[in-house]
């Protein structure tokens, strides 16, 4: 209704624009009323609506609050704008200036006049009305991009990599982006902090509180060591400024990345959950109050320990509160049986995005962002036995790892790098050299760790007073290369009787001065020796 | 950078096979949708040019035994241009430049006379 009220104001500015000489012309006395609302229960609303031509206000049979605002005005004839059944403007005449009443040809003019500038005026008004409505549709879409670019500035550009550990995330926003957080904290000693939170609300306002609280996350994390004091300091600082009926879930902890312990506190977030390395899997409990709710709260602090190959699972409301088209809830069991019974490190990301499509079908539109993050504790090669013949003149440059998957031999090529500037080797030997060390990293990944990613190629680099060792570890895992394999023959693969593949020993053991194989139950390791050019310590 | 093979027909049916990127074994597709497209061109003699190829491990050299195995089941000459003194010397211990002539300049292989490098 109020939609008609505002038509009806759009027909007299139409009437307004009309010129004087016209008002002359028609003969009659000039009007000037102010706006006139006809209320939704007017009856001069149904009464003009049905009239069917020019209505004369004196023999209007009822009294309405705009009749009589009419005739205050002065106005004697209302000629109603009718569009498709619907009154969407009056034309309003005053008395004739001859003082007499308007004739039947009049009348049958103005209806005329009436029935060709209703449609007209119609279209007119649905091209303003849809005017408007793309504006606010451009405006809310702004809206949406500009909450994205906050949200997307303020998540993590890249994961921290640090040695023997895998660090997965995915942030996948809905349609209407919420205040899903996470972050890293590269702390002292080895230790990284984590955190994932979710602001209770959508939107810009959403972004900005979510962007304020990471900063102050960020800064408290750095300077406190508890996972149960930073949070109590982030609460005290946002929550003097945060909105009314906002705040801010999160879980906050430290990952000792020697020990493999996470220590961590709960501002009302979800449970952090550890996916065993030989399945199953615990949720593990620490409470507190979400941030910004009140201040001078405390937190409590737990710890879990990851053994090799366990996976720290961290994830935002979005995902166990998913629902499918029945109403049900994926639910919080379903999640923790999931990280039990899923693969680790990354791919527990994927099997559970896998097994939420399989829950809410596929043309499920995401009710909140999905915020997951997965922490690996990798599985290294046991440590070398030690070297009965160490010579005193070895020292260990660098030691890396790599985790296992096709191409990842230039990841190791990568780290390499470094110190083939500073070493005592021709041109040649460089290339030799670079050539050995990825068809190594290939068989270990390949053939030691079966492409496993959490299973890690270790790289290890030593000088000595006259050669390079490179040192290269599986976890002695598939099939073994052997030193004494017989070389490849060409012939016999270019008539078919051997597979083309095969080249892999063959080059290393051509491309080094010397190769030397060690092996235990559960690491391999190839030796590749590089002879120096000076002789005496070249690096 | 991702591995590419482009075939171009020069005269008399010498095919080019322009490579780039890293040749190792996610360069099989690529590579033998190549091959294929060059084979049913009906090519009478078969150019690789590595010049742009700054990577090649033992599954890059899998995949061109492949080529040469197909090549001299058909007995159609293959010939290289392009390499680094390097990956010349791992054609040269593999003995895959005993079935695969090595030239200095594309043109010189697409003619298939002018003086070996070896």
């Amino acid at each position: 209704m109020a939609g008609r009220m505002r038509r009806w104001r759009d027909a007299r500015q139409e009437r307004r624009r009309r010129p004087d000489a016209d008002d002359q012309d028609a003969g009659t006395t000039r009007i000037d009323t102010a706006p006139v609302d006809i209320a939704p229960d007017d009856p001069a609303l149904v009464h003009f609506q049905n009239a069917g031509g020019p209505v004369d206000l004196d023999a209007i049979g009822f009294e309405s609050p705009s009749v009589r605002t009419l005739r205050a005005a002065g106005v004697k004839l209302v000629v109603p704008l009718v569009a498709q059944g619907e009154l969407i403007g009056l034309v309003n005449l005053g008395p004739r200036l001859s003082e007499q009443d308007y004739t039947s040809d009049d009348r049958k003019l103005l209806a005329s006049l009436a029935g060709q500038a209703a449609p007209a005026l119609r279209v007119a008004q649905l091209i303003r009305q849809q005017e408007t409505e793309a504006v606010e549709r451009e405006r809310i879409a702004q809206e949406l991009r500009v909450a994205t670019l906050i949200q997307q500035h303020f998540l993590p550009q890249q994961l921290p990599q640090p040695d023997d550990w895998q660090v997965a995330a995915l942030y996948r926003p809905a349609r209407e982006v919420g205040g899903d957080f996470y972050d890293f904290v590269e702390l002292s000693d080895n230790r990284l902090g984590v955190f994932v939170g979710d602001v209770t609300d959508k939107g810009v306002p959403a972004a900005l509180v979510m962007a304020s609280t990471r900063a102050v996350l960020r800064a408290a994390a750095q300077r406190l060591v508890d996972p149960g004091s930073v949070l109590g300091r982030v609460n005290d600082e946002v929550q003097p400024d945060m909105p009314d009926k906002m705040f801010v879930t999160c879980l906050y902890g430290v990952l000792d990345l020697d020990r493999g312990t996470f220590r961590f506190a709960n501002a009302g977030h979800n449970l952090p959950c550890v996916g065993f390395d030989g399945g199953g899997s615990r949720e593990s409990k620490a409470t507190g109050m979400p941030l910004g709710m009140m201040a001078g709260m405390t937190y409590e602090e737990a710890e879990v320990t990851l053994d090799p190959g366990d996976t720290l699972f961290l994830y935002s409301d979005a995902l166990p509160e998913a629902h499918n088209p029945a109403g049900a809830m994926y639910g919080f069991p379903r999640l923790v049986e999931q990280v039990g019974a899923g693969p680790a490190g990354a791919g527990l990301i994927d099997h559970l995005m896998a097994d939420l499509e399989d829950f809410t079908g596929s043309d499920w539109e995401q009710e909140d962002d999905i915020t997951v993050v997965a922490i690996q504790r990798a599985t290294v090669a046991a440590p070398m036995p030690t070297d009965p013949d160490t010579p005193s003149g070895r020292r260990l440059l660098k030691r890396f790892t790599v985790p296992s998957g096709p191409g990842n031999e230039r990841l190791a090529l990568q780290a390499l790098e470094e110190f083939l500037d500073e070493v005592d080797m021709d041109e040649v030997q460089v290339q030799r050299l670079r050539t050995a060390v990825a068809e190594a990293t290939m068989n270990a990944m390949e053939h030691g760790n079966d492409n496993r990613p959490e299973l890690l190629v270790e790289v290890e680099v030593f000088a000595e007073p006259a050669a390079l060792l490179v040192r290269i570890s599986d976890t002695g895992l598939g099939d073994q290369v052997t030193a004494d394999m017989p070389a490849p023959d060409i012939e016999a693969k270019l008539r078919g009787e051997q597979s083309p593949r095969g080249w892999g020993l063959f080059l290393i053991q051509e491309m080094v001065d010397d190769m030397k194989v060690y092996a235990t139950d559960d690491r391999h390791t190839v030796e590749l020796v590089m002879a120096l050019n000076g002789g005496s310590d070249g690096v | 950078m991702a591995f590419d093979a482009e075939v171009s027909d020069r005269n008399d049916g010498v095919a080019v096979l322009h490579l780039s990127g890293q040749l190792d074994g996610q360069a099989e597709a690529a590579m033998t949708a190549a091959h294929d497209q060059l084979l049913t061109q009906g090519a009478s003699a078969v150019v690789l040019n590595f010049a742009d190829v700054g990577y090649i491990n033992s599954s890059g050299i899998a995949l061109i035994v492949q080529i040469l195995a197909r090549a001299k089941a058909d007995d159609r000459p293959v010939r290289a241009v392009g390499l680094t003194d390097h990956y010349k010397h791992v054609f040269e211990i593999t003995r895959l430049s005993d079935f695969m002539t090595m030239y200095e300049t594309e043109g010189a292989a697409v003619k298939g006379t002018a003086t070996l490098t070896r």
